[in-house]
C-alpha cells in the first residue's frame, strides 16, 4: 500500500475505520497508564512539592502545540505541491487541536507559575511565543472559517501556514535575545538529561500519551471534516436539481431542457 | 522597465488620492501618539523611556490600517485579474505595488516621526535612533503586511483578520527595532547588533512577502 492509495479518501476512511477502534484503546490505556505513574508513583519534587505534577500535563501539551504545528506546516506543503485535499483536510483538521494543546500549555503553565514563580504570568520570551502561537493557531482558525470554498481556502491557509513556520523559528530564536526567566531545556541535552529518571519516565509515557491521544484525534477530526464536505457537496448536488423542479411545477409552460 | 516604471507612478498616485492619501495615515499615526500621554499619565520621563516603543506601535497601527487597500482596489475593479493575467512577474508586481505603497504611506510616517518624537519627550540622538530603525524596519511591515493582503484579498471585510494574521508576522520586527531604538539611546555600542538584525528581517521579507503574497493572489483569482 502506497501513500498513493492513502491518498484516496474512501480507502483512508476504511483505514480509519480499521485503525481507530485500536488507537483509542492504546490512547486510554497509555493515559491511564501515565497518569497513574504521574500522580501515584512519581516522588514530590523537594522544592516544588506537589505543583511538580502539573509538569507531566504541561510539558507533553508544549510538544504537541509544535508537532500540531509541524504537521500543519507538512499537510500545507502537500497541498500547495501536490494539491491533495486529503492534504488540505489534514491542515484543516490539525488547526483546533494545535490551539487546544497550546492553551492547554498556556494554562497548566499559569497554574504552575502562580505557586512556583508568585504570578500567572511574565513576559518570558518562551510564554510570549506560545501566546504568539496560540494568536497564530486561532487567526488560522478564522481564516479556515472566512473562506467559503474549501480548496482555495486550503491554499491560502497553507501559504499564512508557512509564512508563520518561518515566523515561530524566528520567535523562537528570540528567547535568547530576551533575558529569560523560563528553565533551560532540560530533556534534550548533549550531556544526558538533568532530570531523574523517577521523573524522566512518568514523562516519556505522558508524552507518548499524548502523542496518541493526537493521532487518535486528528484521525477522527480528518474523517468528520471528509464527511462534512461530502454533505456539502450533496446538499449543492441537492440545490442545483431543486429548483428546476419547482419551477417546472409551477410553469409548465417552461421547456424542459432550458437546465 | 517602462512598465515597472509606469506601474509604480499609477499605484503612488492612487495610494496619494484615494481615501485621503498620506495624510490619512499620519493622522492617525498622530491620534494614537496622543492618546498614549492619556493612558499612561503626562509623565515625561516615563515617556521619553518608552517613546521608541510608542513610536514603533503606532507605525505599525497606521501601517496595519492601510494595508487592506493595498490589493482590494485592485480586485473591486477588476484590474488584479489583468495584473495577474499579464504575463509579468505577479511577485515583480507584488514588489512594486508594495514598494509603491509604502512610498505612499510608510514613508510620510517616517518622515512624521521626528516631529511625533517631541511629544513623548525624546532627545536628539533618540530622535535620529527611532526614525533611522523606521526608515529601515518600516518595509518589512509594508512586505510582511503584503502577505496578510494577498491571503485576505477575496474578503468582503478582511481588515481585522488581516491584522490578526499580520500582527504575528510583525513581532520580530518590532522586537528588533524597538530595542536598536531604545539600546542605542544608552549606549550606542548596543545599537548595532539590534539594527543588523532589524536590516536582515527587512532582507528577507523582500524575499518572502512578495513570494507568499504573489502565490495567495493567484489562489484568489481562480
Amino acid at each position: 500500500m502506497t501513500l498513493y492509495d492513502l491518498a484516496n479518501p474512501t480507502r483512508f476512511l476504511k483505514l480509519v475505520k480499521a485503525v481507530l477502534p485500536w488507537l483509542i484503546v492504546a490512547t486510554v490505556a497509555a493515559l491511564a497508564v501515565g497518569l497513574y505513574f504521574a500522580f501515584l508513583v512519581a516522588p514530590e519534587d523537594y522544592q516544588q512539592g506537589q505543583t511538580v505534577r502539573i509538569m507531566f500535563v504541561h510539558v507533553p501539551a508544549a510538544q504537541l502545540a509544535l508537532m500540531c504545528y509541524a504537521m500543519m506546516a507538512l499537510s500545507s506543503i502537500g497541498s500547495l505541491v501536490w494539491k491533495h485535499p486529503l492534504a488540505d483536510v489534514s491542515a484543516k483538521a490539525s488547526a483546533p487541536i494545535g490551539a487546544a494543546f497550546t492553551f492547554l500549555a498556556l494554562f497548566s503553565g499559569a497554574v504552575w507559575g502562580k505557586p512556583m514563580w508568585g504570578t500567572f504570568w511574565v513576559w518570558d520570551a518562551r510564554l510570549t511565543s506560545f501566546l504568539v502561537l496560540l494568536i497564530m493557531y486561532l487567526g488560522i482558525i478564522a481564516l479556515w472559517k472566512a473562506i467559503e470554498d474549501p480548496i482555495k481556502a486550503a491554499k491560502v491557509n497553507a501559504i499564512i501556514t508557512l509564512v508563520g513556520v518561518i515566523n515561530v523559528i524566528i520567535i523562537k530564536f528570540s528567547v535568547e535575545w530576551w533575558n529569560t526567566l523560563h528553565q533551560p531545556p532540560s530533556i534534550i541535552r548533549a550531556d544526558g538529561p538533568a532530570i531523574h529518571s523517577s521523573i524522566l519516565i512518568p514523562l516519556g509515557l505522558m508524552a507518548l500519551a499524548f502523542v496518541l491521544l493526537f493521532v487518535t484525534l486528528h484521525l477522527m477530526s480528518m474523517r468528520n471534516e471528509i464527511m462534512r464536505r461530502r454533505i456539502r457537496a450533496m446538499r449543492m448536488r441537492a440545490a442545483s436539481v431543486a429548483p428546476a423542479a419547482s419551477s417546472s411545477t409551477v410553469t409548465k409552460a417552461a421547456p424542459a431542457g432550458a437546465r | 522597465m517602462s512598465w515597472m516604471k509606469s506601474l509604480f507612478v499609477r499605484e503612488y498616485q492612487l495610494a496619494n488620492r484615494v481615501g485621503g492619501g498620506a495624510l490619512i495615515g499620519v493622522l492617525f499615526f498622530l491620534a494614537v501618539v496622543t492618546i498614549f500621554p492619556f493612558g499612561v499619565g503626562p509623565d515625561m520621563i516615563l515617556l521619553s523611556r518608552i517613546g521608541a516603543a510608542i513610536l514603533w506601535i503606532g507605525a505599525l497601527l497606521s501601517t496595519l490600517l492601510g494595508l487592506d487597500r493595498l490589493f482590494q482596489a485592485d480586485r473591486e475593479d477588476g484590474s488584479l485579474e489583468l495584473l495577474v493575467m499579464s504575463g509579468r512577474s505577479l511577485e515583480l508586481v507584488v514588489l512594486i505595488k508594495c514598494a509603491a505603497h509604502w512610498a505612499a504611506t510608510g514613508l510620510p510616517l517616517v518622515l512624521a516621526t521626528p516631529v511625533l518624537s517631541l511629544f513623548v519627550g525624546l532627545d536628539f540622538q533618540s530622535i535620529v535612533l527611532v526614525t533611522l530603525t523606521l526608515l529601515v524596519g518600516a518595509p518589512a511591515l509594508t512586505l510582511v503586511g503584503a502577505v496578510g493582503a494577498g491571503v485576505t484579498v477575496s474578503m468582503r471585510r478582511g481588515g481585522v483578520l488581516l491584522s490578526i494574521l499580520v500582527i504575528p508576522l510583525a513581532i520580530p520586527i518590532l522586537i528588533f527595532g524597538v530595542s536598536a531604538a531604545t539600546a542605542g539611546a544608552i549606549d550606542s555600542n548596543n545599537f548595532l547588533v539590534p539594527f543588523l538584525f532589524l536590516c536582515a528581517l527587512t532582507l528577507f521579507g523582500l524575499v518572502v512577502g512578495p513570494l507568499a503574497a504573489a502565490a495567495a493572489l493567484r489562489v484568489s483569482g481562480d
